[in-house]
């Protein structure tokens, strides 16, 4: 077995056997990338020769902390990781798969990078995704779209597309992502790994680079839930730069999730499986609530009324934030700047304009026009109220339940191409996964079978600031039914 | 009456250009066109948000509880001169340079 | 203006300033607010610079002084705050929006009367919010005619304080005169230095002038560019002015326009206006949490809220009997105040030391151009040399050349006095021998005095005063001399 293949758990056990080093794991990674990523496209930047000093300064770390004791040895230690490039990285071009910042290398590390840094992980690279996170399919990065690794005429999801793409594909043993509508959940669920998005306020949104900043948070993207575990808990806690960011204490979730589910109860909302989904999604999601069922778990019907509306109230407010948060890219302090321009309004509208793709450009235009007077009420502040509304269903479901079950998608893989000139039809693919973000709420999406050789997603969401319960669902599932489903490509055949 | 504007959810021409000045995004005609069918397209959509009484409910602008989030008044080291224009694409000296501010 | 067509017409101003906080750090990062002096783009980090994924955090210490200043301006402080973004993209403004406030500042509804030399009425002040300042931008001609500017970060980002009144106030002299009142209240304070020439307060007007008897004008303009309250004043009659002609040749007036105050030519000048009409596209500021100011909060804040001007001098004319110029002229600003109250702690009349203080103290700061924190003669110095005074160790003149040397040298009085030999003669056995020799060796004044001349003392005392070189003690050369030439 290809090193590359091995999950951060197996890694950090032989690495603390001492029977592999960091920089041979390393190596291992840069191999896989070399070998299919011309195929995958899931790297933007690939950052051996950082990764390899990295991997070896581990190693170092490592040796000094005595052989065999791991006492006090980080569990991301010598881990390689790839890095959506929506994540600043002092020194590492940070690009959002914009032309705007293709050359952009910032001065500072996100707060979730000093973590990792501070354990010791490795970085790799950055990943592809959609131009400042807005797409579902990493067909609107400026440089390449991203394939999935299971059928590489398809997309791998998005937003983060080529993180999802990167593990599932082995090139990196765990990625981070970031999601605003489902952008981790989503190209988990349809590259068929792990992912997580954590309660608003779970982790430091400091250095993430911001496409709606209420509803926005980095998670993990991984082999299994065990590893999503293991990222989880090192890249959380409370981080005074960034003011929305929770002062809760963070679970010792590797343990937690272990725990029994008998007697966790999980509502099926009745409204995310009506029109639209496809029936072979809904068959391999109601086998898996059969499933937990068998497991002790009580499965109940409940109801989320308003989520018809959240489509409209999501894609509302996160374009609102986003023409806001996109201001700043003018072409003085950094990024590309257009030339020849007459006057500064000129550069200022030529820059942007010829910087800016088509969905980030459609984006920024329904929020200015959202929030723009005359509009704001009717739609701003509509959907802000919306919000409320979705918010509450949720709560009202959390009085009877302790999460939610359904899928993360209503279909697997599509092709590239398939929905592009169809923005509603786009925005659509979210559908399951945006109401988490409108309420602020955790979500996990994780394999649950494979449907036409494409993998399913299912997907739990849980009440603010308790991923525990979704992992320890997650993890009771995965272990009773869920195999780890690795796409051919992994086993060392190219799809070109 | 901000309702009844929105009313009419389809985008025109000249509204789009508005936005887009609003936003300082130069546009092509072609894209003007496009985006024009295609705002309307969504606004049409969000339109079925005026089915819901609101009229109670209170506005969402954070989903997170917190208040009174603030730091001590206390200075720590700013960046290196040097990072600070590392990314300009064009500087003088120690400073950023833009074509002329207009004076209005 | 003549007063029949000013008669005609009403003149309506509204203010808006923005302040400088004197804050360590800035409003949202812990870059140092103290800027002004540092290289260009040296006090920059990732959020005042705007890079991409930074976030604001709030300065606990602005939102104290905003809500002092709402106190001393008798605002109302709601117990419910938010930030908002104002959207303006603009290459000083590197977010390319701004945060402030919209529709919950900190204070609402107060109000401040003017001193009787400022008209002495009431104007309303609609809301106090928090902004933050931009970056500096400097305008370059090259020598090959092109025309570019700078840009420098170091202020961006420092906290600012905007002080928006109600459109009470009826001339240029009373826009003046609350600039001066508000600036007087910051420094107070201890907030901002409200030095208008640097730009730490800085002044916006909005003006209307509409026939008296009309309930609204068509003519809407806002001034900018007005670096001292003297340039207020100055512009907002050059623009009462010229509304009135406008008024006044029957033009079709409905104008709304900013225009820039030109300092050198002494008028106002339309600025082009943007393409496109302002739209700031307010909206909640997701990035930061709302502010809940308990009550108890705002009360330890209001503790905390020195006396202010318009109090200290009520209770200067009340404990110290002073008038209100003198009371309104040590209240100035706080340090004075404390000066005189230190120093009228040390002298018996603090009448006299106010008088010492506007006739001597304050003319010497004044042409010497120096500070009072800078003066060479602390407060009890100078509360001694009045006692010295007042115990009649000195007379009045030598206290003046005392008051001198004490101000060129630091020196205390006492000094002074041992130094130079300037004490008094008080000792009746010296004046007596003294006063003796004066009437022997002056027989013709004795004489006169004889025949009823009373003034003939007043030589006699001015020869011993002479001989004394100014030292004796006149209260008792004279009652001495008296007693003297009648046993004569
Ligand atoms: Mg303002
Ligand atoms: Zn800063």
């Amino acid at each position: 077995m290809n090193l590359s293949a091995l999950t951060v758990r197996k890694a950090q056990e032989r690495l603390r056997g001492g029977d592999i080093t960091s920089l041979e794991l390393t190596e291992a990674v840069l191999a896989r990338i070399e070998d299919v990523d011309e195929t995958i496209q899931a790297y933007v930047t690939v950052t051996a020769e950082r990764a390899r000093a990295q991997a070896r300064a581990a190693d170092a770390r490592r040796a000094q902390n005595g052989a065999g004791g791991d006492t006090g040895v980080p569990p991301l230690l010598g881990i390689p990781a790839a890095i959506k490039d929506v994540v600043s990285t002092k020194g590492v071009r940070t690009t959002c798969s914009s032309r705007i910042l293709e050359n952009y290398v910032p001065p500072y590390d996100a707060t979730v990078m000093e973590k990792l840094n501070a354990q010791g992980s490795v970085l790799v690279g950055k990943t592809n995704m959609d131009e400042f996170a807005m797409g579902s399919s990493t067909e609107h990065s400026a440089f390449f779209p991203t394939r999935n690794p299971w059928d590489t005429e398809r997309v791998p999801g998005g937003s983060s597309g080529g993180s999802a793409a990167a593990v599932a594909a082995d090139e990196a043993l765990f990625a981070l992502g970031s999601d605003t509508g489902g952008s981790i959940r989503q190209p988990a669920a349809l590259c068929g790994v792990v992912g997580m998005k954590p309660t608003y306020g779970r982790v430091s949104r400091y250095g993430l680079v911001a496409f709606a900043s209420s509803l926005d948070q980095i998670g993990p993207l991984t082999k299994d839930v065990t590893d999503c575990a293991i990222v989880l808990a090192a890249i959380c806690g409370h981080d005074l730069r960034d003011a929305t960011s929770a002062p809760e204490p963070v679970p010792d979730w590797p343990e937690e999730m272990k725990r029994d589910v008998r007697g966790l109860r999980v509502g099926v909302p009745r409204e995310y499986f009506g029109e639209g989904i496809d029936p072979a999604v809904e068959q391999a999601v109601r086998g898996a609530i059969a499933q937990l069922a068998a497991l002790g778990v009580e499965v109940e019907d409940v109801s989320l009324p308003h989520t018809e509306h959240a489509l409209a109230t999501y894609y509302i407010i996160a374009p609102a934030e986003a023409s806001a948060n996109l201001a700043r890219y003018d072409g003085i302090r950094y990024g590309y700047a257009a030339q020849d321009a007459a006057t500064m309004w000129e550069a200022y509208s030529r820059t942007r304009g010829e910087g800016f793709g088509s969905e980030v450009k459609r984006r920024i235009l329904i929020g200015a026009h959202a929030l723009s007077s005359g509009y704001y009420d009717a739609y701003y502040l509509k959907a802000q109220k919306a919000r409320t509304l979705i918010a509450a269903d949720f709560e009202q479901a959390f009085t009877r339940v302790d999460a939610i079950v359904c899928p993360t998608s209503a279909t697997v893989a599509f092709k590239i191409g398939e929905r592009l000139d169809d923005p509603l039809s786009m925005y659509l693919s979210d559908l399951y996964t945006l109401p988490g973000n409108v309420a602020g709420l955790p979500g996990i999406s994780l394999p649950c079978g494979l449907v036409d050789g494409l993998p399913v997603g299912l997907q739990f969401v849980g009440r603010p600031f308790d991923e525990t319960t979704l992992l320890r669902l997650a993890y009771a599932y995965e272990q009773a039914g869920g195999t780890r489903y690795t796409p051919a490509l992994s086993q060392g055949a190219s799809h070109t | 009456m901000a309702e009844n504007q929105a009313e009419d959810a389809a985008i025109t021409r000249a509204e789009v250009r508005h936005v887009a000045n609003l936003a300082r995004l130069a546009l092509s005609a072609e894209e003007e066109a496009r985006f024009q069918q295609q705002l309307s397209g969504v606004f049409a959509h969000f339109q079925q948000l005026s089915a819901l009484d609101t009229e109670r409910i209170p506005p969402t602008a954070q989903v997170i509880p917190l208040k009174n989030v603030m730091r001590p008044d206390a200075v720590a080291p700013s960046l290196a001169a040097a990072d600070v224009l590392a990314n300009a694409p064009e500087r003088e000296g120690d400073q950023f340079r833009v074509r002329a501010i207009l004076d209005f | 203006m003549e007063t029949a067509v000013a008669e005609k017409y009403r003149t309506v101003i509204g203010l808006e300033f923005h302040v400088q906080l004197l804050t360590r750090s800035k409003m949202f990062c812990a870059c140092s607010a103290q800027y002004a002096a540092n290289p260009p783009n040296t006090v920059v980090c990732p959020v005042c610079l705007g890079l991409p994924g930074a976030l604001p955090v709030i300065n606990e210490k602005v939102i104290e002084c905003i809500v002092m200043t709402g106190m001393a301006l008798n605002c109302a402080i709601p117990e419910f705050a938010k930030f908002d973004r104002k959207n303006y993209p603009y290459p000083d403004l590197p977010k390319g929006y701004q945060i402030s406030q919209y529709d919950l500042p900190f204070c609402i509804e107060g109000h401040l009367t003017l001193d009787e030399e400022g008209g002495g009425r009431t104007i309303g002040i609609t809301r106090v919010h928090q902004e933050e300042d931009t970056a500096k931008s400097t305008h370059v001609t090259a020598d090959s005619g092109e025309r570019y500017s700078l840009v420098d970060f170091n202020r961006s980002g420092v906290p600012l304080m905007e002080v928006v009144t109600e459109p009470d106030i009826a001339s240029p002299e009373e826009a003046a005169a609350f600039g001066r009142k508000l600036r007087q209240i910051v420094r107070y304070l201890g907030i901002s230095t409200g030095n208008m020439e640097d730009g730490a307060m800085r002044c916006d007007a909005n003006i209307s002038v509409w026939p008296a008897d009309a309930p609204t004008g068509n003519i809407k303009v806002e001034v900018k560019n007005m670096n001292s309250f003297r340039a207020v004043e100055r512009a907002l009659r050059y623009e009462q002015e010229r509304q009135t002609r406008i008024l006044e040749s029957g033009a079709d007036t409905r104008v709304t326009e900013t225009r820039g105050w030109v300092e050198t030519s002494g008028e106002t000048v339309s600025q082009r206006t943007k393409e496109e009409a302002h739209d700031y596209r307010y909206f909640p500021e997701p990035d930061l949490p709302p502010l809940e100011l308990a009550r108890e909060w705002v009360d330890a804040v209001r503790e905390q809220l020195p006396e202010l001007p318009a109090a200290k001098k009520q209770r200067f004319m009340s404990e110290y009997d002073l008038s209100a110029y003198d009371a309104g002229l040590l209240t100035q600003s706080r340090e004075l105040a404390d000066y005189f109250e230190a120093a009228a702690l040390r002298a018996k009349s603090a009448k006299a030391v106010a008088n010492w203080m506007s006739r001597n103290l304050l003319r010497r700061l004044n042409e010497s151009d120096t500070e009072l924190s800078d003066c060479k003669i602390a407060p009890d110095a100078l509360g001694e040399l009045v006692l010295l005074i007042e115990s009649g160790a000195i007379s009045n003149r030598t206290a003046q050349e005392v008051f001198d040397a004490m101000f060129d040298t630091g020196k205390s009085a006492q000094a002074i006095v041992a130094e130079q030999g300037l004490g008094q003669i008080s000792d009746e056995d010296a004046l007596e021998e003294i006063a003796a020799k004066v009437i022997a060796e002056n027989p013709a004044a004795v004489q006169d005095f004889k025949q009823g001349k009373k003034r003939a003392v007043g030589f006699l005392v001015g020869q011993v005063m002479k001989a004394t070189r100014g030292k004796a003690n006149p209260g008792i050369v004279n009652q001495k001399l008296q007693a003297m030439l009648r046993r004569v």
